[in-house]
């Protein structure tokens, strides 16, 4: 029960499609989202394969809540290789997609291959088309989930879809549903890559699990749970209230990265936008939680623009760019999310150049666009010209054609043309650009995004959980530090793979922690698969979660010397704030990862021992990574 | 625009509140038919855009325009609770009560071949289980007067303290 046991492969090149079923055993090593996308993605992919060729395939997996009602299970989990990265890029979203798939019967799906022309498919039940695209070309994410629910005149069918920033092919481009992103490593340009413009659900069965009665009492508990104080952060200002507590340990993101407290923090917190802009909160189908704060600009040029706004899209085009007016924030945004771009990615590129230019990497003459014949300067804190580049990106005009590569790339390039070290401000990760939080000043979360697996994100590994909450000194490393970041990115990889939002974690009991989260979610995945699972079975999950992701890592080449940072953070201190004076050492960083790795159980150099994978029931991974 | 002309009460739904959830619909599903259904839900979270949401079930309108429309009286009206029955020996999903609805509010299953609407769970003994489990709070099972009422309230409480 929960599961189908069918997974739908479609392939673009043949426009063929057939059924494969997956035997239970499978299911319950990798349950769903993440890790079930990416061992779709490992047994579909040959290694070393091009991104951004037909080979590389989109592996959809569906969540096992989806489509029931436990709260915040609505969501699903795609994997493909990374362009940005060349590793597995992982990502959920959330709302209708995943539930209208779920009742198609479909547990996951696989597209293969690249179509000649501009394509969608259509998954409608147990039916399935390719169809012509070529009249949704150009258009943004939203205009083209409403243009396929009007041509097939049905307000329930709910679509994937990519936006012009994906056709083009934008490294960090991502997939869209239903207001809600997919949002890193690069899903779109795979996706444009394929031609491939929408896969669109629809989906009437209903749901069967194995006790509807449990699982609906459970549910009904944690919803209520859900509107008191576990989720009061997220409900009333939201996530954006970060901006003022980053800023206040001196680790808000500013000016890319070159300092770490932003002057105008006032004007751009989570605060400011709730009194300012703030027109409604919203939820994802299946949540009681609500927190996206759905958030309009009133006047100026920009005036009209409204989108949901996140912590994380808002330092990156805020702070980050040295921008203090929350319009040309909001703007930038609502242009990512109609365009199909991460807004991470986004804002950190956007501020490179910003940078860039700040040190005369780049000039005036650079930035030459349809708009600006004569070129225009990006400083830091213009917001205008932020939006602009924003634009350039998603038509990849100038020197958004550039932009549109990351921050890895685009730096590589321009170095190696003009004989310049650009690529010491490119802050990324892997290739992917990195988040809202300067590990400079949290130790523990800098081992964290040095070992991501997919790169710069803070969302795979919360890490930096212990060093703000004061459990460690976050300024200092010491022992303890490799078993934390293993136990916080398996956490994490729990929520990713069943895959529940991460907000709802203190709504079982009170405590967010194992003990105070795991019993209750074995009750929920008992109650719908009617499997046995216990306490040290979450754990498994989380961990073998990891395991596929870095296995799959393993086998396209990854060393040990690819788990590192930015050059900034390891060589430039913070000046001012909180966390003035630090960063993070090369000789912390080797003592970070010799711990990390041995705190999981692998070897000194980060690979993976024959025994762990048999002791974990993966034990075909072995050979194909060598061991 | 559709409003109700009911003496009867119905589910209101104050959109101002509602995120757009859906877990009345997911109770109401299971209530009804004992499956996690969101298509067999007799009451329906709209959002026509992103931040315009409600929900809709049936209005309990009286001289309710589907049972007139009915051409096999299958559909009649309670006249104490206004509650809309349908004559599952009599009802042959010909869809003519949708038509005449103004709310959207009835559907036909495709495989029972029925029409289904929402009964106020009139025959629970804790009423409607969508305004129990609300967690934003934002159903009610109320009149078209105490809605006015409830209006009235509010602009005494406006015109003194400004709008809240």
């Amino acid at each position: 029960m929960g599961y189908s046991g069918r997974i739908l492969h479609i392939d673009l090149t043949s426009q063929k499609n057939w059924i494969e079923t997956k035997p239970e055993a499978w299911y319950k090593v990798y349950i769903g989202g993440v890790s079930m996308a990416t061992r779709l993605l490992w047994e579909n992919i040959e290694p070393g394969c091009d991104p951004l060729s037909p080979g590389n395939p989109i592996c959809i997996a569906n969540g096992l809540f989806a489509g029931t009602p436990v709260p915040v299970g609505g969501k699903y989990g795609l994997a493909t290789k990374s362009p940005l990265t060349g590793f597995e890029g992982d990502c959920l979203s959330g709302s209708w997609f995943a539930i209208a798939l779920k009742r198609t019967g479909w547990d996951g799906v696989v597209v293969h291959g690249a179509s000649p022309k501009l394509v969608s498919i259509l998954i409608d039940d147990d039916r399935v088309q390719i169809r012509d695209a070529s009249n949704l070309a150009g258009m943004n994410t939203f205009e083209t989930e409403e243009a396929i629910r009007i041509e097939l005149n049905d307000d329930q069918v709910r679509s994937a879809t990519i936006g012009p920033a994906g056709e083009r092919l934008v490294l960090f481009s991502n997939v869209t549903n239903d207001g809600r992103q997919a949002g890193r490593t690069g899903h779109g340009a795979v996706w444009g890559s394929k031609k491939l413009k929408a896969v669109s659900v629809r989906g009437t069965h209903g749901v069967a699990v194995a006790d509807p009665e449990t699982l609906l009492k459970l549910s009904l508990d944690i919803s209520k749970a859900a509107q008191g104080s576990s989720t009061q952060k997220y409900r009333i200002v939201g996530t954006v209230s970060n901006v003022l507590n980053m800023n206040k340990i001196g680790l808000l993101p500013t000016r890319n990265y070159q300092q770490g407290v932003f002057e105008h923090v006032d004007t751009i917190s989570g605060e400011y936008l709730k009194e300012n802009h703030r027109v409604k909160t919203i939820a994802c189908a299946q949540c009681p939680i609500a927190c996206e704060q759905m958030s309009r600009v009133k006047d100026g040029p920009y005036a009209g623009a409204m989108t949901g706004i996140e912590y994380e899209s808002l330092y990156a085009t805020s702070s980050n760019c040295g921008i203090s007016d929350l319009r040309a924030s909001i703007k930038m945004i609502d242009l990512c999310d109609e365009s199909g771009m991460d807004t991470m990615s986004t804002g950190v590129t956007v501020s490179w150049a910003m940078e860039s230019f700040q040190r005369g990497v780049l000039k005036k003459e650079d930035f030459r666009s349809a708009k600006h014949p004569e070129g225009f300067e990006p400083n830091f804190g213009d917001g205008d010209a932020a939006v602009s580049l924003v634009e350039m990106i998603r038509d990849r005009e100038g020197i958004g054609d550039i932009l549109a590569l990351g921050t890895r790339r685009a730096a590589a390039k321009i170095d190696a043309e003009r004989s310049t070290e650009s690529w010491k401000w490119a802050i990324n990760v892997k290739g992917l650009e990195a988040p809202g939080y300067d590990p400079r000043g949290l130790k523990t979360f800098a081992l964290g995004l040095a070992t991501g697996t997919r790169g710069g994100c803070h969302n795979r590994s919360s890490a930096y959980d212990a060093d703000i909450s004061g459990e460690v000194n976050r300024f200092t490393i010491d022992d303890t530090r490799g078993r934390i970041a293993r136990e916080a990115e398996e956490y994490a990889a729990v929520y990713d793979t069943l895959p529940l939002c991460k907000f709802i974690r203190r709504c079982f009991t009170g405590k967010a922690d194992r003990a105070g989260a795991w019993p209750t979610i074995a009750k929920l995945i008992n109650a719908t698969t009617g499997w046995n699972f216990t306490y040290e079975d979450i754990d498994l999950i989380g961990e073998r979660a990891h395991t596929i992701k870095k296995a799959f890592n393993i086998r396209e080449g990854w060393k040990r010397s690819d788990d590192t940072l930015p050059y900034r953070w390891m060589n430039e201190p913070l000046k001012e704030g909180a966390s003035a004076g630090y960063f993070v050492s090369e000789e912390e960083l080797e003592r970070l990862k010799d711990l990390y790795y041995e705190a999981k159980g692998w070897t000194k150099a980060g690979m993976i021992p024959r025994e762990k994978l048999i002791a974990l029931g993966m034990p075909d991974l072995a050979e194909a990574i060598g061991v | 625009m559709a409003t109700s002309t009911s003496k009867y009460a119905y589910i209101a739904c104050e959109s101002s509140k509602c995120v757009g959830c859906q877990l009345c619909e997911y109770i109401c599903s299971y209530t009804k038919t004992g499956e996690f259904n969101t298509y067999r839900s007799r009451i329906r979270t709209v959002r026509a855009e992103e931040v315009l949401i409600t929900t809709v079930a049936c209005r309990t309108c009286e001289n309710a325009p589907c049972v007139l429309a009915c051409p096999r009286e299958a559909l009649s009206q309670d006249p104490v609770t206004g509650v809309i029955k349908i004559d599952e020996s009599r009802c042959d999903a010909c869809a003519w009560c949708i038509e005449a609805c103004d709310f959207g509010a009835i559907a036909i299953n495709h495989e029972t071949r029925l029409a289904e609407i929402c009964n106020l769970c009139s025959d629970k003994e804790d009423g409607p289980q969508c305004v129990k489990w609300c967690p934003k709070e934002c159903l009610e099972l109320t009149t078209p007067d105490q809605r006015a009422q409830h209006a009235r309230r509010k602009l005494a409480i406006d015109e003194v303290l400004g709008p809240r």
